[in-house]
């Protein structure tokens, strides 16, 4: 499935438009791939270019400018739903994301031979036709397996931070110089205590906080018993001892 | 000439959340100062036996060659014998795979990323082909050594697209390079010197498309002190986040320096110098 672009003005769909070459131009003057006869637009205005499923946007120092979700740009890595404006004709970007094979194939790593790589382009185009066809340039190594090849691969999320819904860890410490004193639990680790002597290290998962015994002799002691190697969940008000030093673990509301 | 006590090495491999089996293969000896972790690619099972093809491969030659010449020590050809025993072994453990993918069927089209580090002589070469990474934690510095050999980062190199925007491409598992796939791969060879107190993690994507280097420098800094307890950090932070795909991980931290030891002659020469 290539991905497409819904030109519109005021609101009124003009015609949808796959990416299914290399280069698809955009600009008045009859020879772009895609044409807009209107004086705010000019001769070669943009172009996009699409390698495999990403498509880039270059505006060619036409004389109004290139807009994307209303800010002006130069050069841009389009992502789904981007709103494109020339004057006042308007282009959505919508690159879906495939459901009809399952997430595991999709970021199966795959190796791409450079000399083919044009060929890929336009075998990708030509897929939007015709989904039967192999991939040449690609090696598609799922082949055996007569899995479609997992060209259209979703963008994976960058490293999702855990959710925000469990609430906010927090260490009070309780006796020694720094009683009184309040710690948050805002990175996914946290260390206790004193390097070279004894050290614990909280970690904050999706579905709670733990602590595990990091270095030194003694291990941590929560609510009276001492550690082994392997992490402790935190209930609020646990009391932990490290290095001598008594803190209270709670969850702020 | 034993590196045990000079460095430390761990290692972790895991299928991730979503993968049935585990693609990733991982190698280490302290001893002799190598790491190697290979992620494989190719239908059924046939990417974990590229990548166990090349770990064992590599890992068995490798220990043969270097008991015989250092690593450190330089060939007729003005090499280092690292170099030239990388090379080689490197462009036999290729055509092991690629004549597998050949004859059989059912491995038809497998290949695995490959990266080695040797560490001899306070110093460090890395060999690598493909997305697996080697990283380097200094201090505070924590970066990747190696460059991947995906089309991303030629996206990146040529200026077609930033570091940022690459973390939402969707082009992300296309590599340029693998072992296995043709008759001939050019692995990327280079030297680095070493510094005690210096952590290098060799990772799979699963662990950097996962996680962010920032979360892996800190989990790295915060737990140096038990590598094994930051490997297991390391793959269940990937995992937290999703682990959609196999992650695997070797750290090696350096603890005190080890020159390779050298005759009387070298030495000699070296108080010439």
């Amino acid at each position: 499935m290539a991905a497409k672009l819904i030109l519109s003005m005021d609101g009124l769909v003009l015609k949808e438009i796959p990416l299914s070459k290399e280069r698809t131009t955009i600009g008045r003057k009859p020879h772009n791939d895609i044409q807009i006869d209107n004086l705010a637009i000019s001769g070669e205005h943009s172009v996009i270019v699409t390698i495999l499923n990403d498509s880039f946007l270059e505006d060619l120092n036409s004389t109004n400018g290139t807009y994307v979700n209303g800010q002006p740009i130069k050069k841009h890595f389009l992502q789904n739903n981007d709103v494109v404006e020339l004057g006042k004709y308007k282009l959505k970007y919508i690159n879906e994301t495939p459901t009809q094979t399952t997430a595991a194939d999709f970021e199966k790593t795959m190796v791409l031979r450079p000399d083919l790589m044009k060929k890929t382009v336009e075998q990708t185009a030509a897929k939007s036709v015709s989904m039967s066809d192999t991939q040449v340039g690609m090696k598609a190594v799922d082949t055996q397996t007569g899995m479609p090849p997992p060209a259209v691969a979703p963008a994976p999320a960058a490293a999702a931070p855990p959710p925000q819904a469990m609430p906010m860890g927090a260490i009070q410490i309780l006796t020694g110089a720094n009683a009184g004193k309040e710690l948050e639990l805002t990175k996914n680790l946290t260390t206790l205590g004193k390097p070279g002597v004894q050290v614990a290290v909280i970690t904050r998962r999706p579905h709670g906080y733990f602590i595990t015994h990091v270095e030194g002799a003694n291990m941590p002691v929560v609510n009276g018993v001492a550690l082994d190697a392997h992490p402790r969940e935190l209930k609020d008000h646990d009391v932990i001892e490290l290095a001598g030093v008594k803190m209270e673990f709670f969850l702020k509301g | 000439m034993d590196l045990s006590q000079a460095l430390r090495m761990v290692s972790r491999s895991d299928a991730g959340m979503v993968r049935s089996h585990n693609e990733d293969a991982v190698f280490f000896n302290a001893a002799q100062g190598m790491a190697i972790l290979a992620d494989g690619m190719g239908g059924y099972n046939a990417g974990e036996v590229a990548s166990g093809m090349a770990t064992t491969l590599l890992g068995s030659e490798l220990e043969k060659a270097f008991q015989k010449t250092g690593p450190h020590q330089v060939d007729v050809s003005g090499k280092l014998h690292s170099h030239s025993v990388l090379e080689a072994e490197i462009a036999r453990a290729n055509t092991a795979i690629y004549q597998a993918a050949q004859s059989q069927p059912q491995y038809a089209g497998m290949g695995t990323t490959l990266v080695v580090a040797l560490f001899y002589d306070n110093m460090l070469t890395v060999a690598h082909i493909g997305d697996s990474r080697l990283y380097r934690l200094r201090g505070d510095e924590f970066h990747a050594v190696t460059r991947d050999h995906s089309l991303l980062q030629e996206q990146i190199d040529s200026g077609m697209i930033t570091a940022e925007d690459a973390r939402h491409s969707q082009n992300k598992n296309l590599v340029t390079r693998a072992l296995g796939v043709d008759p001939v791969v050019e692995p990327e060879i280079r030297d680095y010197d070493t510094m005690p107190g210096d952590v290098y993690l060799l990772c799979s994507d699963g662990l950097n498309d996962m996680v962010e280097d920032e979360e892996i420098a800190l989990t790295l800094q915060a737990l140096s002190a038990n590598l094994d307890l930051a490997a297991t950090q390391l793959i269940q932070t990937a995992n937290d986040s999703g682990g959609r795909d196999n992650v695997s991980v070797v750290l090696v931290r350096i603890a005190r320096e080890y020159p390779a030891a050298r005759g009387w002659w070298a030495r000699l020469l070296q108080w010439f110098k």
